[in-house]
């Protein structure tokens, strides 16, 4: 399980988070929802340290950060390597195709050789039913197809903890339901995931818990069909503006 | 023109040897020393300060000497630079760059090394963001992102700029003849003081130096067709 306490980030005209109290569990999804801009992928990228919050706390497992006090390189590459992190952009390594993109991490950061990166990477890729893209470059596969790979990819490292910061906001319909059908999947197998996602529908189905960030203040955290029948006015205004 | 070919035929042979023995090898170690002074000052520039105090404080004075170095090169001629390693140093006491060589290949790598490391700079930033956070997601460090993620992406979009700089430095060798190495172009100097056919020696060295850059141009067109296999 993730903790975090009077997590708070603030840059200089602005303060994204303010003071978040929360837990992710282990084994369930928690959808981080909220409007644009209030602060949802801030929190998201705070967990692996891609952002570093400026004040609170954050306990990993048997690891305890304070964030007031400097975090050493080498304690952000182990909390990073407890995550595996699906970007909203197409962030597959565009000079590498999809074989090496995932064994790139598996080589030069599990330290596995090259041939035990190539087996495990191709049985993923078996197991996802997309072994007929293992040569292919990112630039000739679907926007859809990315973002598969990109998931196949953070999964390729045996995370403990799935991050996936609006995986689907840049895909069409079509190829939306490629990827929210293996996230569904991944769901079902009790995977440890945080999503950030405006896919409200999707939310509900597959979340086990919710959090609603608003203008960077933690505004609901519990339980996922008591959000989707709050009668809290901020939380019914901002359901009542998206589309399901 | 029977006689311009007589001339080719009986001095194109010297002149190609004269390339082999002396421009090619400047070109080539000049270039690669270059390329090396070029990823080092691109890397400084674009460092970001460390938390600690006085490692920061240190990566500041690399800073300025980097773009002292740069802003030095870029902004004076190659043959005024040749001049005062050459002839100016030794003069004050310097005598390491009374080599004729060695003077050859500092300036000149020195001179490609400033201009490139603006070209490997602007390829480095011109790298999505989001790839670097993709490899530090990966849990890799910031000399593993820069080593397997962002140099192999930048190589490729700096392949038509840095190969015009070394275009460039093949024919800015000819430049050495002044600080005394008879290179192709001196050669050909010396040749038309002899036989007084200086339109035709003139015209038959810069047939040479053309040849020896069209072969670099149709390395460059492969290089660039390798690379493009994962273009966008």
């Amino acid at each position: 399980m993730i903790t975090v306490n009077n997590l708070t980030k603030k840059y200089p005209n602005q303060v994204a988070l303010n003071d978040i109290t929360t837990t992710f569990p282990a084994h369930q999804t928690t959808a981080i929802l909220g409007p644009s801009g209030s602060g949802k992928s801030t929190l998201l990228r705070s967990l692996n340290l891609l952002e570093l919050p400026t004040s609170g706390e954050m306990i990993l497992d048997d690891l305890q950060l304070a964030f007031n006090q400097v975090i050493s390189n080498q304690t952000i590459l182990k909390v990073r390597q407890q995550f595996g992190m699906v970007f909203q952009e197409k962030a597959l390594f565009t000079h590498l195709d999809v074989l090496h993109n995932l064994t790139e991490g598996l080589i030069h950061v599990k330290k596995l050789t090259k041939a035990v990166a190539n087996q495990q990477a191709l049985k993923l890729l078996e197991q996802f039913e997309m072994t007929e893209l293992a040569n292919r470059f990112p630039y000739q596969l679907s926007g859809g197809q990315q973002q598969r790979i990109a998931i196949i990819r953070a999964l390729a490292m045996q995370p403990k903890y799935l991050l996936l910061d609006e995986p689907t906001s840049a895909l069409d319909p079509e190829l939306e339901a490629q990827v929210l059908r293996i996230l569904r999947s991944l769901a079902e197998q009790n995977t440890s995931m945080v999503i950030v996602t405006h896919n409200m529908a999707f939310a509900r189905q597959v979340a086990d818990r919710i959090l609603f960030i608003d203008h960077g203040n933690l505004g609901y955290q519990g339980d996922t069909e008591n959000f989707f029948t709050s009668d809290n006015p901020r939380i019914q205004q901002f359901l009542g503006a998206m589309t399901f | 023109m029977s006689e311009f070919f007589e001339l080719a035929v009986k001095y194109l042979p010297s002149l190609f040897q004269a390339a082999l023995q002396y421009t090619i090898p400047l070109t080539i170690m000049s270039f690669s020393l270059g390329l090396v002074f070029a990823l080092v000052t691109a890397l400084i520039r674009l460092s970001q300060p460390p938390k600690n105090e006085w490692a920061a404080a240190f990566l500041k004075i690399l800073k300025g000497v980097a773009a002292f170095y740069v802003w030095t090169f870029r902004s004076t001629p190659l043959i005024v630079q040749l001049f005062i390693v050459f002839y100016g140093l030794p003069n004050a006491h310097i005598s390491f760059f009374a080599n004729a060589w060695i003077s050859a290949i500092t300036v000149f790598s020195l001179n490609t090394g400033a201009y490139a490391s603006e070209t490997i700079r602007a390829a480095i930033l011109s790298v999505p963001y989001v790839q670097k956070e993709a490899g530090l997601s990966l849990g890799m460090s910031n000399w593993e992102v820069y080593l397997y993620v962002v140099l192999p992406q930048a190589a490729r979009i700096s392949i038509p700029p840095l190969s015009n700089s070394l275009i460039s430095l093949l024919k800015d060798t000819s430049l050495a003849s002044v600080i005394t190495i008879v290179e192709m172009f001196y050669l050909s100097q010396q040749i038309a003081a002899q036989n007084y056919r200086i339109l035709s020696m003139y015209i038959l060295v810069a047939i040479v130096y053309a040849f020896l850059t069209s072969i670099l141009s149709i390395g460059q067109h492969y290089l660039e067709a390798y690379t493009s296999r994962f273009a966008q």
